[in-house]
């Protein structure tokens, strides 16, 4: 047996366009769904389509391109491998449906043109997990953005690509919209062993689905690593406004039946949440907002908040005026607290203050 | 039915059939190329395939005759091939046509193209189709609607032409003498009533032509805008 190939996802290039340079040397970990997160003209897509090889890097930036062992681009011995020949599946951000096709005719597409023995994933599978097997004989023109958009999935996942690129497939739905693909996007990240590209602004689709975060901010990478880490670091913007909030992976460890609750355990404590359909041992993704936590020195008796963590403030940052960001680490789990500069004063609070965390909500992600 | 009618007609059909064969064989690479490129040589080339739009048929017809005379340099050239000298011969009419049809298959073609745009092509990159491939199924069916007009367009014009027939075929029977020509014919010998014959049919033609173009391809090119 030959060794393992190495799960990584390498992607080093620089790309100019006139006022615009994107310049990236990515190494991350080539396995579960990596978040490409920045604002609108941050290099996101630009990124995408460079790694995707529908947009060509500078000449002379000494482009490296390589998932998972297979190289795609390296400028050093002059290769480039053309987008057909890429185990890539694309999803673009409006769709982007053969019209002249129906919705079976457009899964086939790409399907028919991959080697029966490179076809990893059932048809089958694919058109159970995105719920379209009655959209088949349809035409795209007929279907709603958001079936739209899952077929657009569904036919990139058909080629059984070796990574799969999402530009911001919910970018142009509406609530509604996001809210009927996002289980799908979820399905697709617990049910099949496939590294995604995930191109986002929205902090909460980024919280629900990725492992891990590449932050862009004007071309540039501002930071890289785990999303739960990413998201409680007070010297980036992720972690300030009223989006901000820790993520915690929990395990279920016990239903409380009588009051509709399950307990979710961590390293720094347990969590009660709304009750979850879901058995003893299951993973669960949460996310406590900044805005939902409050301080307090001793524990509150005589509170109809349930969730009350003890944990150790770790860092302060200014947010808004008035507001200040407190990083807890609560048994060695991240939690962001946004209070008022008043209480951080009258708590006399200090990096290393013992204090307990109170949670008023928690939303479960996933 | 006079029989001269029959040789009219059947050379008119061949003619056109042809032309717009071979139109729309050339016309599919050279639209594809204008429709694409960024290159600056696509305004003059656009603007030259475009002239028979604008010149008058009989301007054109003589530059043709001259250039394919036996001094002409086209002329020396087909004599040199051994395929002797073109004009007053059918294969001449053929290049005459070609010309000057060309305008009316290319930009139905290229608007066609253009509507396409950039986004199928790159989905059917990413779902591992080439470059050929993709043209074949991808970009053919959409510009289907493109491809019946240009058809239409093409042939019907090719059976209307006459300045670049006369010019460059002249009259002769079963060889360069086409509908448009005959009936010009009978007017001069005041036969009015085989003109009348012959211009109905032309009419009746260019009518089942362009109501069977609507009927077969409903909306046209606002299709190919819409489904952008």
């Amino acid at each position: 047996m030959t060794a393992a190939v190495e799960q990584r996802l390498h992607a080093r290039f620089r790309l100019s366009h006139p006022g615009f340079t994107l310049q990236v040397d990515l190494n991350l970990a080539g396995a579960g769904v990596t978040a490409l997160f920045g604002a609108s003209g941050s290099g996101k897509t630009s990124c995408l389509r460079v790694i995707a090889g529908l947009s060509r890097s500078d000449p002379d930036c000494n482009a490296y391109i390589a998932v998972n062992g297979k190289v795609w681009q390296d400028d050093s011995a002059g290769l480039f491998v053309p987008v057909h020949q890429r185990a890539i599946g694309y999803v673009f951000q409006d769709a982007n449906l053969f019209t002249h096709l129906n919705v079976a005719q457009n899964l086939a597409f790409g399907r028919q043109r991959v080697a029966a023995a490179q076809q990893r994933i059932a048809l089958e599978q694919v058109v159970a997990l995105l719920g379209i097997g009655h959209l088949m004989q349809r035409r795209p023109g007929t279907l709603s953005g958001g079936e739209r958009q899952r077929v657009a999935i569904a036919r990139a996942l058909a080629t059984s690509p070796r990574l799969l690129l999402l530009d911001e497939p919910l970018a142009a739905l509406d609530a509604q919209r996001k809210a009927e693909i996002l289980p799908y996007l979820e399905k697709l990240h617990s049910e099949l062993d496939l590294p995604v590209l995930y191109v986002s602004h929205a902090t909460d689709e980024v919280a629900r689905l990725a492992d891990q975060m590449v932050l862009l901010d004007a071309g540039r990478v501002s930071a890289a690593g785990a999303t739960h880490e990413l998201m409680t670091r007070l010297d980036l913007p992720l972690a300030h406004g009223d989006g901000a909030g820790a993520l915690i992976h929990a395990t279920i460890s016990g239903h409380e039946a009588l009051y509709h609750l399950t307990l979710a355990d961590f390293p720094g404590g347990r969590l009660r949440v709304a009750s979850q359909p879901r058995a003893l041992g299951q993973r669960l993704r949460l996310r406590v907002l900044a805005r939902d936590v409050s301080l307090t020195l001793a524990p509150q008796a005589g509170t109809s908040i349930l969730n009350i963590l003890p944990a150790r403030v770790v860092a302060f940052a200014d947010d808004s005026p008035g507001q200040v960001m407190v990083a807890l680490d609560a048994g060695g789990t991240a939690l962001l607290a946004r209070i008022t500069k008043k209480s951080v004063d009258a708590l006399s609070l200090v990096p290393g203050s013992a204090v307990y965390a109170q949670v008023k909500g928690v939303a479960i992600v996933g | 039915m006079n029989p001269a009618y029959g040789g009219a007609v059947v050379l008119t059909l061949k003619l056109a059939g042809l032309t717009t064969l071979i139109l729309l064989l050339l016309g599919t690479p050279l639209a594809w190329w204008l429709a694409r490129t960024r290159s600056w040589v696509k305004l003059p080339i656009g603007a030259l395939v475009a002239l028979p739009l604008v010149l008058p048929p009989t301007v054109l017809g003589f530059y043709l005759l001259v250039a394919l005379g036996p001094h002409g340099p086209l002329g020396q050239l087909t004599q040199s091939l051994g395929l002797g000298l073109l004009p007053f011969t059918f294969s001449g009419l053929v290049l005459g046509s070609v010309i000057y049809s060309m305008p009316f298959v290319l930009q139905p073609l290229q608007n066609a193209f253009e509507a396409i745009g950039e986004q199928p092509l790159e989905a059917a990159a990413t779902l591992r189709a080439s470059p050929l491939d993709t043209f074949i199924h991808v970009v053919l069916p959409l510009a289907r609607p493109g491809y019946l007009s240009a058809a239409v367009m093409g042939f019907a014009h090719t059976v209307g032409e006459f300045g670049v027939v006369l010019m460059i075929g002249g009259n002769i029977p079963d060889s360069t003498r086409v509908l448009s020509v005959q009936i010009y014919d009978h007017v001069e010998a005041l036969e009015y009533t085989q003109a009348h014959w012959l211009a109905g049919g032309m009419l009746l033609f260019s009518f089942a032509a362009l109501l069977a173009l609507y009927a077969l391809n409903p909306g046209g090119q606002r299709q190919g805008a819409a489904q952008r």
